[in-house]
């Protein structure tokens, strides 16, 4: 029998049966939909329940509007010829559209129309048929947004519905929560079994309901068999929370260590590469910020793009600013760094004054494109939102081209070997001075591009520069000078250390502990975690 | 017969103290005995300025014993002119009594504010003048004591010690923000009414208080050049110059450091108790990391390693400070900036290295 019905060639005819009859009685059709809508506007509750369901028995596709409409109060009726219509709210009246055909029939005055009432048991039955309908969805984001609704609130109604959703749905994620939602309803089942075995479906479930659910069933449970394995489950999930918020914590931390890396990474060339104290890198970092605000006021209409337009832009403009220090000012300081950091401080207290007068005093603000907003959901207890994710991403890139040049290119070479041994390299006829001058473009240039990153996460004001500067340092000095992979741990660690603190001690307390930290651990290894090796090292 | 000797040793210092001691006598007696009315009166407002400046110009001296002389640039001495500050602060508040906005005789106003119940155990004994003035010496010593032990001893020196005393005070000043450390936290300390029973409002302990800054500030510059012209002096200026060797010729060099700056930090500290009565209000942004920079620079534009050239250098950049940010607000840093750079790379030794160009006195 089951296979002449599923034979291919019947299947085919009852297609083809199926559309000869939609072509050619497209209006009865209709109009059985016409009345099931209009049927919607009857006194009676319960009559109105039934009219729901019929409805949506239609299968129409203008259900779930309709549906949706008398949900959100939308759906009225005209009392000149008691059409159901779909409104919405213009000044001193309504506009109106017809409920059953999509047509739209101008608007009226509010006295015109009158509301097809619904009550909390309408609003309950409306929302269970509306994800019902929602599940058959060829949407699979329809159909999860669904499957969410519909936990927690199965009710013996609806069980077939999701059994049979259950049945055809291909998505793992979306069947594993239609299983989390039968299993909850079988959570309140009379067997014993079935219970057993809900708990043992939901076991490990971290959605925040199952947990609810699972502690309500921990109270009122008289076996004592069950509720061991309940107990057992709930702590399974606890577990698992736990387990999950510390890797929240851990992703907090290792964010918070890009944005430091970024802020010191130019620090770590500059101070750990060439020995010079430069005081005024955070304001570099400012400049690359307003660097990305200028660019915006620039192409205001292509905000998704600006980001990538101010990265080389603030590279070049912070790496500008930074050789025009080197060659204007440090050059004539090299081998007295206390001077060095005097006098860059000078710079850093002039590039603030001048963003002050130039643009303004106050905060400005740089926007996020859209695509840098929104998070992406790894499981219902752990969401990474999708700026820190890139940030990330693009800290770790910065830190790989840098390490790319330093170690891959003709300048890295050069830098190398200036650091290692100047006079050395002179001999070999290294330009030393034009290499200084890059070497600290480039620190400063990094820095730029680190301003673009921070500006998607702070304010950018003319002191935001002030706030990276101290914990920069701390960076370059804990992960030893002159080391880039000592800043990426050290940057790292110090993030994570700290975002591990916080929970219980705040942030503040939090901070002046790593500092506190760092200045102990600066006591115990003065060259820090990484230390150089070698003649450079006496330096 | 000292004094002539010591003109002839030190006669930037000789003049310095001539110039205290006109002050002295003249500020008061301009302020006090001349007429309002009269073009030579001094106002109060004035008086305590110039007692401000002297303040800052101990600070400046304390910083070039240890900057100027053994070569130990610390970015934090601002923690301890604030600590001493916060010392004063708390005697002053509790003297306040029960005349605050509260009328509570125990608890000052920002702990009734927080529904604090009873005074936490550190401010015991702060009623007292007597206890306050030992914590002024006392709690920068000891924190000067207990950092520089550490650094000291591992080595830490330069650029690095820069950057954690840096550190140090950024951190404190974190903790005085916080209003649950029970210093009143963002607020800070204000309000005070009177000092060992004299309303702080008065001409006559205004000038009282100016004339003590003038006498600290004598007293203080006649130690540090007694310590400066001693064996141990000498000592700390071959640390200066060359650590190593001074080491290995046989001096606990650590031991000298850590003894003048522990003696630096409580000649700041004595600053800042001074300092707080005069311009009425101690808060958190005294640690602020700019104000220990700034500082810097006035010993720098004065001329390091030379005790009278700090004190110029305090007097002078403050009252360009005091003149700019009246007339024209917006410059004041650009002013402040380029005076960092220009004095760093032109006048390594300051404005007294401008006339003093050969000089019997050991040169930086």
């Amino acid at each position: 029998m089951d296979g002449i019905r599923n034979h291919p060639v019947l299947f085919l005819l009852r297609r083809m049966f199926a559309l000869l009859v939609l072509c050619a009685l497209p209006l009865p059709a209709l109009a059985g939909f016409d009345e099931a809508v209009q049927a919607l506007n009857v006194k009676s509750f319960s009559k109105k329940a039934d009219a729901i369901i019929a409805l949506a028995d239609t299968g129409n596709e203008r259900v779930t509007g309709i549906l949706q409409a008398m949900l959100d109060s939308r759906l009225f009726y005209r009392k000149s010829d008691r059409r159901v219509v779909i409104v919405e709210k213009i000044d001193g009246g309504y506009r109106l559209t017809d409920a059953a055909t999509g047509e739209a029939l101008g608007e009226t005055g509010r006295r015109a129309v009158k509301k097809v009432r619904i009550n909390n048991k309408l609003r309950g039955l409306l929302r269970n048929t509306l994800a019902r309908l929602s599940l058959s969805s060829k949407d699979a984001e329809i159909r999860h947004a669904a499957a969410k609704v519909m936990l927690g609130n199965v009710s013996a109604a609806t069980k077939p519905v999701l059994t049979a959703a259950l049945a055809k749905e291909t998505e793992s994620d979306i069947r594993e929560l239609l299983e989390t939602a039968l299993a909850l309803s079988d959570l309140g089942s009379e067997d014993p079994a079935m219970r057993l075995r809900a708990i043992e479906v939901l076991d490990g479930n971290l959605e925040p309901e199952v947990r609810n659910r699972l502690n309500r069933l921990l109270e009122e449970e008289a076996d004592t068999e069950l509720a061991e394995v309940a107990r057992q489950a709930i702590k399974n999930i606890e577990f698992k929370l736990k387990f999950y918020s510390f890797m929240e914590t851990v992703f907090f931390g290792l964010s918070l260590g890009s944005v430091l890396l970024l802020a010191a990474i130019g620090l770590a060339i500059t101070f750990g590469v060439m020995g010079v104290i430069n005081m005024a890198h955070g304001e570099l970092i400012m400049l690359g910020a307003y660097t990305t605000y200028m660019v915006q006021l620039l192409m205001p209409n292509h905000i998704e793009w600006s980001i990538m337009v101010a990265i080389p832009a603030a590279f070049i403009v912070s790496g500008l600013f930074g050789i025009a220090i080197e060659r204007g000012i440090i050059r004539f300081l090299y081998g007295r760094p206390l001077e060095t950091l005097l006098a860059t401080f000078g710079v850093s207290l002039l590039l603030q004054q001048l963003v002050r007068t130039t643009v303004s005093a106050q905060n400005v603000t740089v926007e996020n494109p859209a695509w840098l907003s929104g998070s992406l959901e790894i499981n219902a207890a752990l969401s990474l939102t999708y700026n820190r994710l890139y940030i990330l991403l693009f800290c770790m890139l910065v830190f790989f081209a840098l390490m790319l040049i330093l170690k891959k290119t003709s300048l890295g070479l050069q830098v190398r070997a200036v650091a290692q041994n100047r006079a050395m390299a002179r001999a070999m006829g290294i330009r030393s001075k034009w290499v200084d001058a890059m070497t600290f473009g480039l620190g400063s240039g990094i820095a730029g591009v680190a301003g673009v990153a921070l500006s998607q996460l702070t304010n950018v004001g003319p002191n935001m520069g002030q706030a990276y500067i101290i914990d920069s340092f701390m960076v370059v000095v804990f992960g030893g000078v002159g080391n880039l992979w000592g800043a990426l741990v050290g940057a790292m660690s110090l993030g994570v250390a700290n975002k591990i603190l916080e929970p219980w001690a705040g942030a503040v307390l939090a901070k002046i502990l790593v500092l506190v930290f760092i200045i102990l651990f600066i006591q115990k290894r003065p060259r820090g975690l990484f230390p150089q090796k070698g003649r450079s090292a006496e330096n | 017969m000292l004094l002539g000797r010591f003109y002839h040793s030190d006669r930037g210092g000789a003049i310095l103290l001539a110039g205290l001691f006109l002050l002295a006598i003249v500020v008061p007696v301009l302020n006090l005995v001349v007429p309002e009315s009269s073009p030579f009166h001094l106002s109060t407002y004035t008086v305590t300025l110039i007692g401000k400046y002297l303040c800052y110009a101990l600070l400046a001296l304390a910083l070039d014993l240890i900057w100027g002389y053994c070569g130990i640039l610390s970015l934090g001495h601002g923690a301890f002119f604030a600590l001493g500050g916060y010392a004063m602060g708390m005697y002053l508040m509790r003297q306040i009594g029960d005349r605050g906005v509260y009328g509570n005789p125990e608890l000052p106003d920002f702990m009734v504010f927080l529904n604090w119940q009873e005074l936490p155990w550190y401010w015991l004994g702060f009623d007292m003048f007597w206890f306050a003035m030992l914590m002024v010496v006392l709690v920068p010593g000891l924190l000067a004591f207990v950092f520089g032990w550490f650094s000291f001893r591992s080595r830490v020196t330069g650029v690095y010690l820069a950057i954690i005393t840096q550190a140090l005070t950024f951190a404190l000043m974190l903790a005085f923000f916080r209003n649950e450390m029970g210093f009143g936290g963002n607020n800070g300390m204000t309000d005070f009414k009177d000092i060992l029973g004299f309303d702080l409002q008065a001409d006559s302990t205004r000038v009282a208080l100016f004339l003590a800054s003038v006498v600290a500030l004598a007293v203080s510059y006649v130690a540090c050049r007694f310590i400066i012209n001693s064996k141990l002096g000498r000592v700390i200026v071959a640390i200066r110059d060359a650590e190593s060797r001074t080491r290995f010729v046989g001096y606990q060099v650590e031991r000298f450091k850590l003894w003048l700056f522990v003696f630096s930090a409580v000649l700041a500290g004595i600053a800042g108790a001074l300092y707080v009565p005069q311009v009425g209000i101690i808060n958190p942004s005294e640690f602020a990391p700019l104000n220990s920079i700034e500082l810097v620079i006035w010993v720098a534009v004065g001329g390091r390693g030379m005790l009278y050239g700090a004190v110029l250098g305090a007097l002078l950049v403050n009252y360009a400070k005091t003149y700019f940010t009246a007339a024209f607000p917006d410059l004041w840093l650009f002013a402040l900036g380029a005076l960092f750079v220009l004095v760093t790379i032109f006048l390594p030794k300051g404005l007294v290295g401008l006339w003093k160009k050969r000089g019997k006195e050991p040169e930086p």
